[in-house]
């Protein structure tokens, strides 16, 4: 079986937890058997791990001038050939004037450069919604120069790519929900964003939700058949860097949160519960790593509590920096107000660290030796950093079960049931 | 009573428990809030028990001892806790239970006053609560308890022979498969150590046919009936003596409920079985006494009649447990000081099993039982809300009786006296060394006793073992730099130059020792020590 998947990222170049799960799935698919992965990013830097799959960065494909063979848009006109619809443009005020004119047609425009490929940032930027309208143009010609049974497309940036796909291709799209709209936004949901994640979810054969919790969400706010929605739980890689031995040149306690320091992750419960510990305990600190755009309000808010003494801000970690974090650190708190699934716990119990979650997170679905609280409830959330730091029995207890509970969590297992979505697609195709 | 020997008997005890749990308690609330329980709770609990089980039970009971007049008899255990819930939250239920016991047919049995686990810990409190549990039958239900059951039917040959100790007669425990192997748990035994104290055995097959399957539709015996149970008990006669039926009390109505038709079958039961059967009923307190024991039986870690293992690990099986349960023993000594009645209160509340039961990790595997009314989430969160009102209490202990700090005092001062002893000891040998012609360096100094080198420690951690006799002794070396002779310089540059030599400490030792004996022969020694250096050196 040969898949053709749709990712954002791929590492090393993540920023997220999008990019740990798609490769994490895809390095699990790598260990089954029968089962082969192409691999597409908007963009490939030449330096990302193809061992295990084959990657395909659409910055690289040449797409001007190329013919493309619809096989199944429709019933009844397979095999009819339309010719030309990637009309390469290299001035902008052309592309807008054609955009005008060409939205009823069938033809693609996409802005090519002089080898005839096209740019793609690979990042999220201003420009987002135009890298995924040009990631789908070049999709629709890998798939039709590629040979594959199916289409796997990793959220809303993917879907207009893997709906494209599927439309020359004819094959079945399967989509990867890792979060919505409304976890990222709080409720506030883009309309633009809302229409590209609901599109997919209509065209595609099966989803996939990273947690019950996304299920519903797909289920309740997007109107889609649960019978269409099935939930395979994220894993994580075990730790390879297990050596990461980092000695804190100080003898307090340390309180983790890492992550983007948005409305989604609820970093405001954090500097509440850490204010009512240190009214309480002084050989405490507080970290909140990561940035974003509620990061200067938390600043603020810490000195306005009086606890920036206590409250540190080191900004955005990469690589092993995130694993020194954890070997610092404590406790690992994740208040996630809406959380799909979210991996950094799991990484957090692998390096011995106890970690209190969000009840609103995926994962507080699957974990047992995690404190699980509501993201509001300072107050729980205060008492259960002060009793991890206190009591050192249940501190111990967190982290031995923790980690063998971790160890349970393997991408294959998650694979093996994407797998079997698969093949349950391509028996009703 | 002679025509009740060689009989058989069947024994009935039922136990009656709630425990006072705890509020929410968080850990901003140290040392400030000193209240503990969640009122609401236990008092809805205890009312919806006494209501669906305490009194209708009671009643079905008062109705066949009267019916079977003399013939049925019954046992109960209530905790002390439980006692002390009635008197708050529902009286009647006390009253109720003091008419079965002026029936005269009813034995209560004694424990521990708070259903604790103090008999795994702490021999002392174990037998104090016992008897608080023994004089409060007496003021109650007018009766001195003579056959003990432990907390959750706990028990070993130790707590045995305590219980014996006390007066007991008899005992209950678990007829667990691991401690009788071949023999029957349908006879009466005896302790190992004591043989005078009897001991029952829980027939747990019968025991949880009642408690656990009774109401289970997918049972093969459902519905179970009287009569039904009571040719089960008629198949015993042919091989057993005593059928021991210990159940919790409050199978009758809130375990399984009304519905259920278990107190249709409690009603029928006491006739089925004297007209099916020829065994008597019979309380523990006259098993002991009519039966002969058949054996002892060993039991040499203590036993329970919980979950599969019929162990202790239901309480503390994991670290959470044991953290929480030493911490709270830890606070013995200070507790057994204090005569404040709230204290002694919360002592008594917090020592309650159940506290520990809902921190058991166990109920990943073995379910339904743990879960039945416990407040918490999760054993984590049992264990963070205990530890957080345990740390209240000892900040309370802590507060209400500072004595601890005055005894801290105490052995600080004592501490001191000794240290004054040894430093008179020790200036009165330097004394001794002033006089002999051989005098050291303190600090420098290096070389055994013996005059061979040894690998020993760095000399200054040697040279001053004991702080406070090192200002003594440095006076003593700057007395004895003044006659400064050959040795002395020898010994100072050995010791600058390897660091591999006996320590100064037992040198001195040694040289004040033989200063004793005869001053020339320490001469010698110290002379060849040094000479011995002197070659290291070389």
């Amino acid at each position: 079986m040969r898949v053709l998947m749709f990712g954002w990222e791929f590492p090393p170049h993540i920023s997220g937890g999008l990019g740990t799960a798609s490769y994490g799935l895809t390095k699990g698919m790598a260990s089954l058997e029968n089962i082969e992965v192409l691999f597409v990013v908007p963009k490939a830097w030449g330096d990302e791990d193809q061992t295990i799959v084959r990657l395909i960065g659409a910055n690289r494909v040449p797409v001007a001038f190329k013919k493309i063979h619809f096989k199944g848009f429709k019933k009844g006109i397979e095999k009819i050939e339309i010719f030309s619809k990637v009309i390469p443009y290299t001035d902008p005020e052309d592309f807008w004037k054609k955009a005008g004119e060409e939205i009823a047609g069938y033809k693609l425009l996409v802005k090519t450069n002089s080898q005839g490929t096209v740019d793609f940032s690979g990042r999220y930027g201003s420009n987002l919604m135009e890298e995924i309208y040009k990631y789908s143009v070049v999709a629709s010609v890998i798939a039709a120069e590629n040979e594959f049974d199916i289409i796997h497309a990793h959220d809303w940036l993917a879907y207009p790519a893997g709906i494209a796909a599927m439309q020359i291709s004819g094959k079945p799209l399967v989509i990867h929900v890792h979060a919505t709209d409304f976890d990222r936004s709080g409720g506030n949901v883009n309309p633009d964003v809302y229409k590209i994640e609901k599109e997919g979810m209509d065209a595609a054969s099966k989803i996939i939700t990273v947690s019950n919790l996304t299920r519903n969400i797909v289920v309740n706010r997007y109107g889609i058949d649960p019978s269409k929605v099935e939930t395979v739980y994220n894993a994580v890689e075990p730790l390879d860097n297990e050596d990461i031995h980092f000695e804190k040149g100080f003898n307090e306690k340390v309180v983790t949160f890492l992550g983007r320091i948005t409305l989604q992750k609820g970093p405001e419960y954090f500097i509440e519960a850490a204010y009512k510990v240190l009214q309480r305990m002084g050989n405490v600190r507080f970290v909140m790593a990561g940035s974003g755009d509620m990061m200067e309000r938390m600043i603020r808010r810490a000195a306005a509590l009086k606890i920036t003494d206590r409250f540190h801000f080191p900004g955005f970690l990469r690589g092993d920096d995130v694993f020194r974090m954890l070997a610092m650190s404590d406790v690992y708190v994740m208040p996630s107000v809406s959380e799909p699934f979210g991996i950094s716990p799991l990484e957090a119990m692998q390096s011995n660290v106890p970690v209190i979650i969000s009840k609103q997170s995926g994962v507080a679905e699957i974990l047992t030796h995690a404190v699980k609280l509501d993201f509001w409830d300072i107050d729980a959330m205060s008492d259960a950093i002060y009793g991890i730091l206190n009591y050192p029995a249940l501190s111990s207890l967190f982290i031995k079960n923790g980690k063998e509970e971790v160890i349970r969590l393997k991408w294959e297992n998650s694979a093996r049931y994407v797998k079997e979505i698969y093949e349950e697609v391509l028996l009703n195709n | 009573m002679s025509n009740l020997k060689n009989n058989k008997a069947i024994c009935l005890y039922f136990q009656v428990h709630q425990p006072f749990r705890l509020k929410r308690y968080r850990f901003f609330n140290l040392g400030s809030d000193h209240y503990y329980y969640d009122d609401f709770n236990n008092e809805s609990i205890m009312r919806k028990v006494a209501e669906k089980c305490y009194l209708p039970a009671n009643e079905v009971l008062l109705k066949l001892i009267s019916k079977h007049k003399d013939k049925f008899k019954v046992a109960f255990s209530i905790s002390g806790i439980a006692l002390n819930q009635f008197r708050l939250y529902a009286p009647e239920v006390l009253d109720s239970f003091k008419k079965l016991a002026e029936t005269g047919m009813v034995e209560f049995l004694g424990e521990t006053f708070s259903h604790s686990l103090a008999s795994l810990k702490n021999r002392e409190e174990f037998e104090n609560q016992v008897i608080r549990h023994s004089s409060m039958m007496k003021e109650f239900f007018g009766v001195d308890p003579v056959t003990f059951r432990n907390t959750e039917l706990i028990y070993s040959d130790e707590i045995g022979e305590w219980v014996s100790e006390m007066g007991f007669k008899a005992v209950l425990a678990e007829g667990a498969k691991h401690i009788l192997g071949w023999k029957s748990p349908n006879f009466l035994y005896c302790n190992a150590a004591n043989p005078r104290l009897k001991v029952l055995l829980r027939n747990f097959v019968l025991s949880d046919d009642i408690a656990f399957r009774f109401a289970n539709k997918d049972w093969s015996e459902w519905p179970l009936t009287a009569d039904k149970y009571a040719t089960w008990i008629k198949k015993l006669s042919t091989e057993g003596e005593l059928v021991n039926i210990f159940i919790d009390y409050e199978t009758f109505g809130e375990h399984n409920w009304k519905e259920t038709g278990i107190f249709d079958f409690l009603e029928h039961l006491p006739g089925a079985v004297m007209k099916k059967t020829p065994f008597k009923f019979m309380t523990p307190a006259e098993v002991a006494e009519n039966l002969q024991p058949v054996s002892a039986i060993n039991v040499n870690t203590p036993i329970s009649w919980a979950d599969e293992e019929r162990d202790v690990t239901a309480w503390m099986g994991n670290e959470l447990q044991v953290a929480a349960i030493d911490k709270l023993y830890s606070l013995y000594d200070r507790v057994k000081e204090c005569d404040d009645e709230s204290i002694k209160k919360n002592w008594d509340y917090l020592q309650t099993s159940d506290h520990f039961y809902y921190m058991a990790t166990k109920f990943f595997s073995d379910g339904v039982v743990h879960k039945y009314f416990n407040p918490y989430e999760s054993p984590y969160d049992a264990f963070l809300n205990y530890m957080n009102v345990l740390s209240d209490f000892e900040i309370l202990l802590k507060r209400a009786f500072p004595v601890h700090e005055e005894d801290k005092i105490q052995q600080l001062e004592w501490e001191l006296d000794i240290k004054e002893e040894k430093i008179k000891t020790l200036s009165k040998e330097i004394e001794k060394l002033k006089g002999t012609p051989v005098h050291r360096k303190g600090e420098a100094i290096s070389g055994s006793g013996g005059g061979k080198p040894k690998e020993t420690p760095p000399p200054e951690k040697a040279a001053a073992p004991k702080k406070e006799s090192k200002t003594k002794k440095e006076t003593a070396a700057s007395d004895a730099k003044k006659p400064v002779g050959k040795a002395v310089k020898a010994a100072a540059s050995s010791g600058k130059a390897t660091k591999t030599v006996a320590p100064s400490g037992s040198a001195k030792k040694t040289a004040a020792s033989e200063a004793k004996k005869s001053a020339g022969k320490a001469t010698k020694t110290a002379g060849s020590s040094g000479s011995a250096k002197k070659t290291l050196r070389k």
